[in-house]
């Protein structure tokens, strides 16, 4: 955008046909301007007749803000056509490659808005499960709207903010290529958040399709479906154009997260709507064939979305922050494609005991038992990349953040196929000591990982020698360890508690305990879950605040020539 | 750093701390080391696999075109729930075809008979009648307190088993009927009347008159002996068979403030349980009453 028409820039290809520039050297509109002005005026004009007609109030409410993000993005486009130089981007300069870091920029920011907010709601729902007076009998912020907002915010706020600004970082890094696209990448980073918007102020309103981690309706999902195949053909076109002879393993992570989060989304989606005018539709599935496909979808989520795309995370984050080799190509091989083959078929242990076939819980068991290996896979490339460097854990936070959360990966990954075993399961399933393994999953690895990462991009991005402070990191990482611990240990006891309260028999063989018995027990479990919940969403604020400081400061824009941070290069 | 990035020069590179040879290529400074898979790693991976197969040939597992390998048990989680199900009812035998065959009075004669019906009924208490009476049957407003001796509909067993059978205002035949009227939003009585009636009712049961307040007893009492008496009696000690509240008891449903018995009286009451009768079997039912009767004073 700012970015000067250095003098003496090449491009990569020659010729007077460069897209952006006519035969005589003029600027003019490229093919993607002109094409993408065109389709947001019609969806500006289309939003609006339904939003006329629309059925529900919430549902025009949605038509409007889809009108008006629609005609900002066509001013947005002839806006930047106006401002920009005739040419477009050169894809290197003085033989470097041309990094367009603008969309990881915003990305990262979002990811860091995005999950102070998701962190937030999930206190709230918290002290709800503690104190249900804090529903306040409003339909807005009754727990059943505010638990998926808090799951989508962290999951595809957060977490989609996180992978989306780190495949982009690390595949032009590794790829020694620029982002593909002109606009591409500006309309799947703003496009992915806007459906976070629609999304979030859909449950809020009481917009839901009912399916776990698949909450918003048909025509956010259409427009998700848009977005998400854009994406996949930026990242593949930023691969093909790589200058390195092979692809990187993070570059697989990610391409499998991408491929596999789309064919998820398009199989749990498939419904139909009752009228264009209404939010409503229905699933072409029936009965347990929908329970299985969703579970197929929500345990693939957490496979594809929630392993593998931050497994890719891993994968560049810690070799570059520790300095040091990854640990074992085999092993990156050989874990990648058994877990990519492995996961999807371990669904079925969300519905063990319930109408599904026997045959298929006892495949939904077995397969999540043989994924406990290639799930250490990772685990153990990532924290055998240390050797050699564990002393760097005593002085770097940002480090020592993403070891623990390797650490963390491994312990969920252990006690998932553990409790995927049937009898366990008949244990556990309904519990709260789900929600505990979720957590330490969400926000001892996927989170941790994140927020190292993080910790290492935004110097980078910004072009700072370090962070404002190392010790404020390690403050956020003692008061959000100290959370977690709070929040999984609490869950854990509760889980259990909860389970052998519901299955416990007197002598004479009448159950021991009615229901509202174990919700009365879990009162004090709840209170220290929450407590956690708040110390970890603390840190994350002294991190946000860590991050603001270092991005302001003056100064330190030129940092020596790189060996911690050798990703320094003209950026956007 | 980039412009070191080989294209595959460090076919033989080795890495100097841990002496490790590299794969020889390099990612924006990423190298990979040549270590081969961790052979504790592998083998827990083969014998996971190994244990998958074990339970493949033990359990149903593969689907086929029609149906799926049932598995060399031959188990099937339907068959296993009939099996558990089964031992409850083995071990629940000894009482349970007795409990069935007694009559309210024989169970409350026996000892054991009454101990079991008491546990069976505490069971089906806190899953069925908790929702609205509580987990210790203490109620709350609008719901009653069943640890009380003040009953409703009458506290002999067979007053309560009628009334958990058919419900109170419900939709069931037998259901117990009589609302207390609305004598204020049906115009029955005058504002100051219904004063004076709260008033005067608050007084049987010796309620402290609020600051500022003169109460018209004379006025309240001519009021009740004419509107009231007629179902909660002339002394206001109510009646069972119509569902009156006893109110000289200091036991109250909606409230005892003056403004609670106000609204009582200005918008009446008509609080619904459901009938049980088809929801519950009558062995269940028989085992409620029996634990109900017994927690506070059944009559």
């Amino acid at each position: 955008m700012s970015q000067p028409n250095t003098p003496g820039a090449e491009f990569s290809g020659s010729g007077a046909t460069e897209p952006g520039v006519d035969q005589s050297g003029r600027k003019k509109l490229t093919f993607g301007e002109g094409g993408l002005a065109i389709v947001f005026a019609f969806l500006t004009v289309s939003c609006i007749t339904v939003a006329a007609k629309a059925t529900d109030p919430a549902y025009a409410f949605h038509a409007y803000l889809s009108a008006f993000a629609s005609l900002a993005t066509v001013f947005v486009i002839f806006n930047r056509y106006f401002d920009r130089p005739a040419a477009l981007p050169p894809l290197e300069i003085d033989g470097k490659p041309n990094y367009n870091f603008g969309p990881v920029k915003f990305a990262t920011l979002a990811a860091m808005f995005w999950g102070i907010a998701g962190f937030l709601v999930g206190v709230v729902i918290a002290f709800q499960l503690a104190f249900p007076v804090l529903n306040l009998d409003l339909p807005w912020t009754a727990f059943g709207r505010l638990r998926p907002l808090h799951t989508s915010a962290v999951i595809f706020a957060f977490g989609g903010n996180v992978l989306l600004a780190t495949s982009f970082y690390v595949v032009q890094r590794t790829s020694r290529a620029r982002l593909a696209g002109y606009l591409a990448p500006w309309f799947v980073v703003l496009g992915y958040n806007f459906f976070i918007v629609i999304a979030g102020t859909g449950y809020l309103l009481g917009i839901t399709q009912g399916k776990e981690y698949a909450e918003p309706e048909w025509y956010a999902d259409l427009w998700l479906t848009v977005v998400w195949v854009t994406y996949l053909l930026v990242f593949l076109a930023t691969l093909w154009r790589r200058r390195e002879p092979h692809i990187y393993v993070a570059n697989w992570f990610y391409l499998a997260f991408i491929v596999t989060i789309a064919m998820l989304h398009l199989g749990n989606n498939a419904s139909i709507p009752v009228s264009v005018f209404s939010p409503k539709s229905y699933i072409v599935w029936s009965g347990v064939q929908d329970a299985m496909v969703q579970w197929w979808y929500g345990h693939n989520a957490v496979g594809f979305f929630l392993t593998a795309g931050f497994l890719a995370i891993m994968y560049y984050f810690i070799p570059k922050r520790a300095d040091r080799p990854v640990y074992s190509y085999r092993l990156s091989i050989v874990h990648f494609w058994a877990l990519i083959f492995i996961y999807i078929w371990a669904g079925p242990h969300h519905l063990h005991y319930t109408a599904l076939p026997d045959w298929a819980q006892t495949l939904g068991m077995t397969f999540s038992i043989i994924l406990w290996m290639p799930s250490w896979g990772g685990m153990i490339n990532g924290l055998m990349t240390l050797s050699g460097a564990w002393d760097k854990l005593r002085t770097d936070p940002v480090l020592r953040i993403m070891v623990v959360s390797v650490a963390f990966y491994g312990m969920s990954t252990f006690e998932g196929p553990l409790m995927s075993v049937k009898s366990v399961n008949s244990l556990s399933h309904y519990t709260d000591w789900t929600i505990g393994h979720v957590h330490s999953g969400a926000l001892g690895w996927v989170a941790y990982i994140s927020f190292g990462a993080i910790y290492c991009l935004v110097p980078w991005l910004w072009k700072k020698r370090e962070l404002y402070s190392l010790r404020l990191v390690n403050w956020h990482f003692w008061i959000s360890t100290i959370g977690i611990v709070f929040y999984i240990s609490s869950m854990w006891v509760a889980g259990i508690l909860q389970g052998l309260m519901w299955r416990a028999y007197t002598s004479l063989g009448f159950l021991e305990y009615s229901f509202i018995e174990t919700v009365e027990a879990m009162h004090p479990f709840y209170l220290i879950r929450a407590v956690g919940g708040v110390l970890f969403l603390v840190g994350a604020l002294l991190m946000a605040f860590n991050l603001y400081m270092t991005i302001r400061e003056p100064g330190a824009a030129e940092a020596d020539s790189g060996v911690r941070n050798p990703s320094l290069v003209p950026a956007e | 750093m980039a412009d070191t990035n080989a294209h595959g020069a460090h076919k033989h590179d080795v890495d100097a701390v841990s002496g490790v040879a590299t794969t020889g290529h390099e990612w924006d400074g990423i190298r990979e080391l040549n270590n081969p898979l961790p052979r504790w790693w592998l083998w827990t991976f083969y014998a996971c696999i190994v244990w998958a197969v074990i339970y493949w040939i033990v359990y149903p597992a593969w689907p086929l075109v029609t149906g799926y390998t049932s598995g060399v048990l031959g188990w099937k989680s339907r068959e296993a729930i009939q099996v558990q199900l089964a031992d409850l009812r083995t071990q629940r035998a000894a009482f349970a075809d007795k409990l069935q065959a007694a009559s309210l009075e024989e169970i409350e004669a026996s000892p054991e008979l009454l101990a079991f019906a008491r546990a069976q009924g505490r069971a089906a208490f806190g899953d069925n009648c908790a929702p609205c009476h509580g987990a210790g049957a203490a109620g709350s407003r609008g719901y009653p307190n069943l640890n009380d001796d003040d009953w409703l509909w009458g506290g002999s067993l067979e007053q309560v088993q009628q009334t958990i059978l058919h419900g109170i205002r419900s939709t069931d035949a037998d259901a117990h009927v009589g609302d207390m009227p609305a004598f204020g939003r049906d115009a029955m009585l005058q504002r100051p009347e219904i004063v004076a009636a709260a008033d005067y009712v608050r007084s049987l049961s010796g309620l402290p008159v609020p600051q500022g307040v003169t109460p018209d007893l004379a006025k309240g009492k001519d009021v009740f002996e004419a509107n009231c008496a007629a179902c909660h009696g002339p002394d206001g000690k109510g009646n069972p068979e119509l569902g009156a509240p006893n109110l000289t008891d200091g036991i109250w449903l909606y409230g005892s403030s003056r403004d609670n018995v106000i609204a009582s009286v200005t918008n009446g009451r008509a609080g619904i349980m459901p009938a049980w009768a088809g929801r519950l079997d009558p062995t269940t039912i028989k085992a409620l009453t029996v634990y109900v009767h017994a927690l506070g004073g059944g009559r």
